[in-house]
């Protein structure tokens, strides 16, 4: 097997603080491929941003403790200098902020925040720099870019500031994409076009492309493969159609239920998740997710609230990981989720 | 009602916690797991009745003396009726509108123009002393529980000052009100002494409904009431307010930017664009049947995950562009310049919102099924115009094709293009 272009593995990320240790991200691994999407869904505080913050090497020289192993083409990003980190963020690992009018800065335009972006790793003037900045914001479809190149952030519709952070973020072909919420502050109709744009661009550009999103829709749209996060850990992991098929995990149920549907029967049932996502501070014992598990007593004994399961894998296949002790989680998925979740379905069977 | 909404009926019963945040994930537990879609009863009669309701904000020059040197056009022209405990849902993309007709209907604006007759009475211009009783029966939830709570006021005091400003209970009554609403939302009673930061975003946005509900309203405007939770706890507050609509028979006017909740809250949806109503119809129409370009662009756009998981994905209509500004829009059709359709009488003559059906209402010229739109204006003999949309002196305009809120029980039948009835 060769060696994955991406590999993550042991990732933690912990904040001392007066109280005690935040593990914002606890031990994950995951791998990616060129040319291929992971998705990494949860909720607020679940450790998804934090954990790409690491891989951008953001918490050095902050009083996080980053532990574990983040390699990519074979170099251990927690491993080289700060000036090597330097040189390789912003050129071949950069990232998309989830707000593009906070991600700018409002006195300069978005023209020289783009050329800026080429000019740290590239030494040009800046006459070639800005015609650089206009020929990806043509690449990225903002009309009459010659004209806009020079317009400030505020000039711009949220769709467009969008654009322009893709346009900043591909300036320098990076190789790894890490793109933060891209489109939860946008319209759905915008949204379906800065979706459209990145596919696009990922093709052209052969990038490895990391989404971090709370969107389970926009994960099956975009994702290959998909990494479920619950409390700084990995719960589900696999091929993105078998988890969203065939999940064998109560949080991963949870979510699907939790969503309505624009399509489909409306007898469907909205089945929310019970309670609220634990402290990192104080995790419950055992499985994070079981305070709001419904299904634990289907395990024998109080293996939930005592012991930690591993990610393993699954009944169906050998890649599709979770972390459960439920033994028979297809059978409950079809016989207790899916009718009340997918009614239609069922009946069609 | 006599006796004041009793707590205990069919509401989710409570557990003691403890003093740690962390503990309160067993503190909410519905009776009964999931809720279905909210079903309609379409014989209510409306509490509601909004009728060509126009909200102009001016927009002032620079400098000393600041004139006037446009409007923003923020909401032009709409009607609709929200029925008795019934509930009506607003969609659209951000500066469609539906904020401002939401602030409109609870009178936090006085509008340009139209009327907005609430429970019988005319709304539209009454003056703040007469508007007072009024915010008994018409309330708000708003999307930011961050926001909307003020941090230095305890949870009792925010629940209990709607009672006090309106003096419907003695001083020493308040508490044990509050302490009933929370029960009601699903919160610990005795938790009215804490302060906002004490409790996350879902439990927060529970404490805006509580105080939304304080005095019995009769509406409530939700202006996206979950958009800024996470997707768990959005469901757990979609239900709870599910559940307080079919106890207390209250009206919801629902605006949301997510289609897919409401259509789960709402059995009749209006699509806003540019501050026009574009379509509006039952549920089952709208989603499944929807005959407007832009409403089937907007569906196409939802990523849809339980879809996507047992069948791939589905063709999306791409738009092109942004939304025009509101300040100077498109003449004729407003969404003209991004719609696929688009003919010269879209530029020139604003289409009506035709009625199409027993409960469907459509501005379109070209108005059908997604891929069966007609290759001819359908409203042009309505509006005695050409195909091109130039007047046409022989033709005779229909009369009525007034912004009438509410259906009719002729409508305009797109096969055989007269008028049919019910």
């Amino acid at each position: 097997m060769t060696t994955p272009f991406l590999s993550v593995r042991d990732l933690k990320v912990h904040f001392p603080t007066p109280d005690g240790i935040v593990k914002a991200t606890d031990g994950l691994s995951f791998t990616l491929e060129k040319g291929k999407t992971i998705g990494i869904v949860g909720e607020s505080g679940s450790g998804k941003s934090v954990s790409s913050s690491a891989i951008l090497g953001l918490h050095r020289h902050t009083n996080a403790i980053v532990s574990g192993e983040i390699l990519l083409d074979g170099v251990d990003l927690l491993k080289i200098s700060d000036e090597d980190m330097r040189r390789k963020r912003g050129a071949d690992v950069a990232m998309i902020f989830q707000d593009p009018l906070s991600a700018m800065h409002p006195y300069y335009t978005v023209g020289s925040q783009i050329a800026e972006a080429y000019r740290v790793h590239h030494d040009v003037s800046r006459k070639k720099a800005k015609a650089r900045a206009v020929e990806m914001l043509d690449r990225v479809g903002i009309p009459q870019p010659d004209h806009r190149v020079d317009d400030y952030p505020h000039q711009f519709s949220g769709g467009m500031r969008q654009r322009a952070m893709i346009a900043m973020a591909l300036i320098n072909n990076p190789s790894l994409l890490i793109a933060d919420e891209p489109t939860t502050a946008l319209d759905v109709t915008v949204q379906a076009q800065i979706l459209d744009l990145l596919q696009d661009l990922q093709r052209d550009f052969d990038a490895a492309v990391i989404m971090i999103t709370h969107d389970l829709g926009v994960i099956a749209e975009m994702a290959d493969d998909v990494l479920v996060m619950y409390a700084g850990r990995a719960v589900e992991y696999g091929a993105g159609k078998e988890i969203l098929t065939h999940p064998e995990m109560p949080y991963t149920w949870g979510l699907l239920s939790s969503v309505p549907d624009v399509a489909g029967d409306t007898s469907a049932k909205l089945i929310p998740i019970p309670g609220n996502p634990p402290s990192l501070l104080t995790p419950p014992p055992g499985c994070a997710f079981n305070p709001r598990c419904t299904h634990k007593d289907k395990v024998p004994g109080d293996l939930c609230t005592t012991v930690l399961p591993d990610l393993v894998p699954g009944v169906r296949s050998e890649t599709h990981l979770k972390r459960c002790h439920l033994a028979n989680p297809d059978a409950i998925y079809e016989q207790e989720i899916l009718p009340e979740i997918l009614p239609e379905l069922v009946e069609e069977r | 009602m006599s006796n004041f909404w009793p707590g205990d009926a069919g509401m989710p019963s409570e557990e003691p916690v403890g003093e740690d945040a962390t503990d309160e994930v067993t503190e909410f537990q519905e009776p009964e797991m999931g809720h279905a879609a909210s079903v309609a009863d379409w014989g209510a009669k409306p509490i509601l009745d909004v009728r060509d309701l126009k909200m102009y904000f001016p927009v002032k020059s620079s400098g000393v003396i600041r004139r006037t040197i446009g409007h923003v056009q923020a909401v032009d022209g709409v009607s609709f009726q929200v029925p008795a405990g019934g509930s009506l849902g607003l969609v659209g993309e951000s500066g469609c509108g539906k904020s401002t007709t939401g602030r409109l209907v609870t009178r936090l604006y006085e509008p340009t123009g139209g009327s907005i007759e609430f429970d019988g009475r005319d709304i539209t211009t009454i003056s703040a002393r007469s508007l007072k009783p009024l915010r008994r029966e018409i309330q708000m939830i708003f999307q930011d529980p961050y926001t909307s709570l003020n941090p230095r006021h305890s949870v009792g005091s925010i629940i209990g000052a709607p009672l006090a400003i309106h003096q419907v209970v003695p001083k020493d009554k308040i508490l044990p009100r509050v302490q009933e609403l929370l029960e009601i939302v699903g919160l610990n009673p005795e938790h009215y002494n804490r302060y906002p930061h004490e409790f996350s975003g879902g439990q927060r946005q529970r404490i805006g409904i509580a105080r939304a509900l304080t005095l019995q309203p009769k509406l409530l405007v939700a202006d996206e009431p979950v958009s800024a939770l996470d997707v768990s706890i959005q469901a757990q507050v979609i239900n709870l307010l599910q559940d307080l609509q079919r106890e207390f028979g209250i009206a919801f006017l629902f605006i949301a930017h997510d289609l897919a909740v409401v259509r789960h809250f709402c059995p009749e949806v209006a699509v806003m664009y540019l501050g026009k109503i574009v379509e509006i119809a039952d549920r089952e129409t709208l989603y499944n049947r929807p005959n407007h370009p832009y409403t089937q662009a907007l569906l196409s756009a939802v990523p849809n995950v339980k879809q996507a998981a047992i069948g791939g994905r589905r063709e999306r209509i791409q738009l092109e562009g942004d939304v025009p500004s509101p300040i100077n829009p498109p003449s004729g059709c407003r969404f003209r310049t991004r719609c696929s359709l688009a003919q010269e009488i879209c530029a020139r003559v604003e289409p009506p919102l035709l009625q199409i059906g027993k409960r469907h209402k459509v501005a379109c010229h070209f108005a059908g099924e997604l891929g069966h739109h007609p290759d001819r204006p359908i409203t042009a003999s309505l509006l005695g115009v050409d195909d091109t949309g130039t007047p046409d002196p022989g033709a005779s305009p229909a009369t009525d094709l007034g912004n009438e809120p509410g259906y009719s029980d002729t409508w305009f039948d797109l096969e055989r293009k007269t008028m049919a009835k019910a």
